[in-house]
């Protein structure tokens, strides 16, 4: 069963591909975008921009010290670096050099994180970026997105272009079903989209999990709880408001991420509701473990991490709310 | 630095050559801390670049897109920076004796734009070199043919990053890029041929497609030669390996590695102050 069947969505092509497209169309429309690449274009699609535009292309090899110091020399000549790789050979390779001449110098580059979470599925955990949300978490000035749907990753890739600053972009290889109408999805950085009303609980996710996120919501309608479903597509900054009107109008969240818990996004989402509206939580994501190889959805299921996961959580959230009332 | 810029005699650059190794004395004194004796080895190697005819820069546009760059990628080293930038008319002098006071841009380190002309975040060891390239081929991009100086230490050629870029900037046919490396011969804990063997340089260098050549580090007559001729070097990039003297200027600090992090005391200091100003 593919993601958000069970809310009737239909499935669209693999993100990376619908990155790819949309990083060649910033291209196409602002010649200050230059993209560097670690050797791994044909898995990130960057290499659309190569056959397009080869003279603004740069593959630096296996080497993501070096490309992301390229790329902020590129930056400091008033261009706009994307510097492509696996979110964790980029992340875990290139950590200091993404906090001093990226993060420390607040400079104008982006950074494409593909193949986060563990849906890449059989290349196994030592390809998988499940801490990357919480690495770049420990960069103050990293704008950090994770789109789930492909409508508004093609438009978190222009607005990260448009945004003056740092920028990290997750993308995963997995598909993702349309959420948004494809010609004009609401995308502004910072603000998180209500895709579904509820009043009865929040579920607020990203990434791969906000259409489990909707199939759960319309599991849980059968049961007559009405669930709210927030689409967090940006991490920071945070969209405090929405959350804190979530917490005060439903009284009950669950969160939902393709990452660890240690560090991740419920952790960010609970620090707010804690200080300002204490509700009842659940966390959906992985605990303190490395996955193994397997298929995508597979792993899912083993990992907990999939629609009835969420409906599990919610039915735990919603009965602790009325206990509490 | 105006088009008609005549290079001055040898001897006015050495004698700012010793007011700004005064300069780093006192900044590192009045802060307390930071690390003068690795300011002092390059110091003529700034002096050249700088006051020597080579960099081409405007102090009041410190941003102008077709300046030369130079990067500091021996970030411990900002003290020397700071006080050459001043020199050179980027801010007032009287800024460098903020460094490391709270609330000051004069950062421990060097953060990129934190005072006009500081190009590159450095401090981790390891870094300015592919800082560079990417301004070599940024420049190509945008047509402009400035040239790129990046001064590295001894000691950070232990890391890997910098043979990446290394390896990167032949690749990429970086000519407009020289390298200068402080080889002052140590590094915090001893010296660099007992802690981790840097030896053959010149043959290293080579072998990953560099043109290499070596100077002395503090003959500033010897180092505008050189410079400008690496700069003449055509497809590909170029590094001069400057011989220097860690501490250089200041008799006891020159015999002791161990003042590699550390200000001296203000009885130390007096003793310094005596010898630079005697010289």
């Amino acid at each position: 069963m593919q993601i958000g069947e069970i809310a009737g969505l239909k499935i669209s092509k693999p993100m990376r591909d619908i990155f790819g497209e949309a990083l060649l169309q910033v291209c196409t429309e602002n010649p200050k975008v230059v993209v560097l690449d670690g050797d791994l274009g044909n898995s990130t699609k960057a290499e659309l921009v190569r056959k397009a535009f080869p003279e603004r292309f740069f593959n630096i090899g296996i080497a993501e010290s070096n490309l992301v110091g390229i790329g902020a020399g590129f930056a400091a000549c008033e261009l706009i670096p994307w510097i492509t790789s696996f979110s964790s050979f980029l992340l875990c390779n290139a950590y200091d050099q993404i906090r001093l001449s990226v993060a420390m110098s607040n400079i104008n580059a982006k950074i494409l994180g593909s193949h986060g979470g563990i849906t890449l599925g059989k290349d196994g955990p030592t390809q998988m970026g499940i801490e990357d949300i919480a690495l770049m978490g420990g960069m103050p000035t990293m704008v950090i997105l994770v789109p789930g749907d492909p409508a508004s990753m093609k438009a978190a890739v222009k607005a990260a272009t448009d945004h003056v600053g740092p920028v990290f972009l997750r993308s995963s290889r997995l598909a993702m079903p349309h959420i948004y109408p494809e010609d004009k999805p609401p995308f502004k950085i910072g603000t998180a989209n209500v895709i579904r009303q509820g009043e009865d609980l929040a579920i607020i996710a990203c990434g791969i999990m906000l259409g489990s996120a909707l199939d759960a919501a319309a599991i849980l309608e059968k049961e007559g709880i009405q669930a709210r479903v927030i689409d967090l597509h940006t991490i920071r900054p945070l969209d405090k408001e929405t959350i804190l009107q979530a917490a005060r109008e439903t009284g009950a969240i669950v969160t939902a991420e393709e990452h660890l818990l240690q560090g991740g996004v419920g952790s960010n989402i609970a620090r707010i509701v804690c200080e300002s509206h204490p509700v009842p939580m659940r966390f959906i994501g992985l605990e303190d473990v490395y996955v193994e190889s397997g298929d995508p959805f597979d792993l899912l299921d083993k990992y907990h991490l999939t629609a009835m996961d969420i409906v599990t959580a919610s039915r735990f959230v919603y009965a602790a709310k009325r206990s509490g009332e | 630095m105006p088009d008609s810029f005549q290079s001055p005699e040898i001897e006015s650059l050495e004698e700012l050559a010793r007011k700004i190794r005064i300069d780093i004395l006192e900044m590192t004194t009045m802060a307390g801390s930071g690390h003068p004796s690795s300011s002092w080895s390059p110091v003529e190697i700034l002096v050249a670049l700088f006051f020597g005819g080579i960099l081409n820069y405007k102090p009041d546009e410190p941003w102008w897109p077709q300046r030369d760059r130079f990067i500091m990628s021996k970030g411990h080293a900002a003290p020397l920076l700071y006080a050459v930038l001043a020199h050179a008319g980027y801010f007032e002098h009287d800024e460098i004796w903020r460094l490391r006071q709270i609330g000051s841009p004069v950062q421990g380190h060097p953060i990129q734009g934190c005072m006009p002309g500081v190009e590159a975040t450095t401090g981790s060891l390891g870094q300015g070199l592919s800082i560079g390239i990417g301004h070599v081929l940024g420049g190509r991009i945008n047509k402009l043919d400035y040239q790129v100086y990046v001064l590295l230490g001894d000691g950070e050629c232990e890391a890997g990053q910098i043979w990446e870029a290394a390896m990167a900037a032949a690749h990429f046919k970086c000519d407009r890029l020289t390298a200068i490396l402080d080889y002052n011969k140590f590094q915090e804990t001893g010296p660099i041929s007992r802690e981790m063997a840097l030896e053959p340089l010149v043959e290293k260098w080579q072998s990953f497609g560099w043109n290499a050549v070596e100077a002395d580090g503090h003959d500033i007559g010897d180092l505008i030669e050189k410079v400008k001729s690496a700069s003449s070097v055509r497809s590909k990039p170029s590094i001069i390996i400057a011989h220097t003297i860690k501490g250089k200027g200041v008799s006891f600090v020159e015999a002791d590695f161990t003042f590699h992090g550390r200000a001296l005391t203000p009885e130390q200091a007096e003793k310094a102050r005596e010898e630079l100003l005697c010289k």
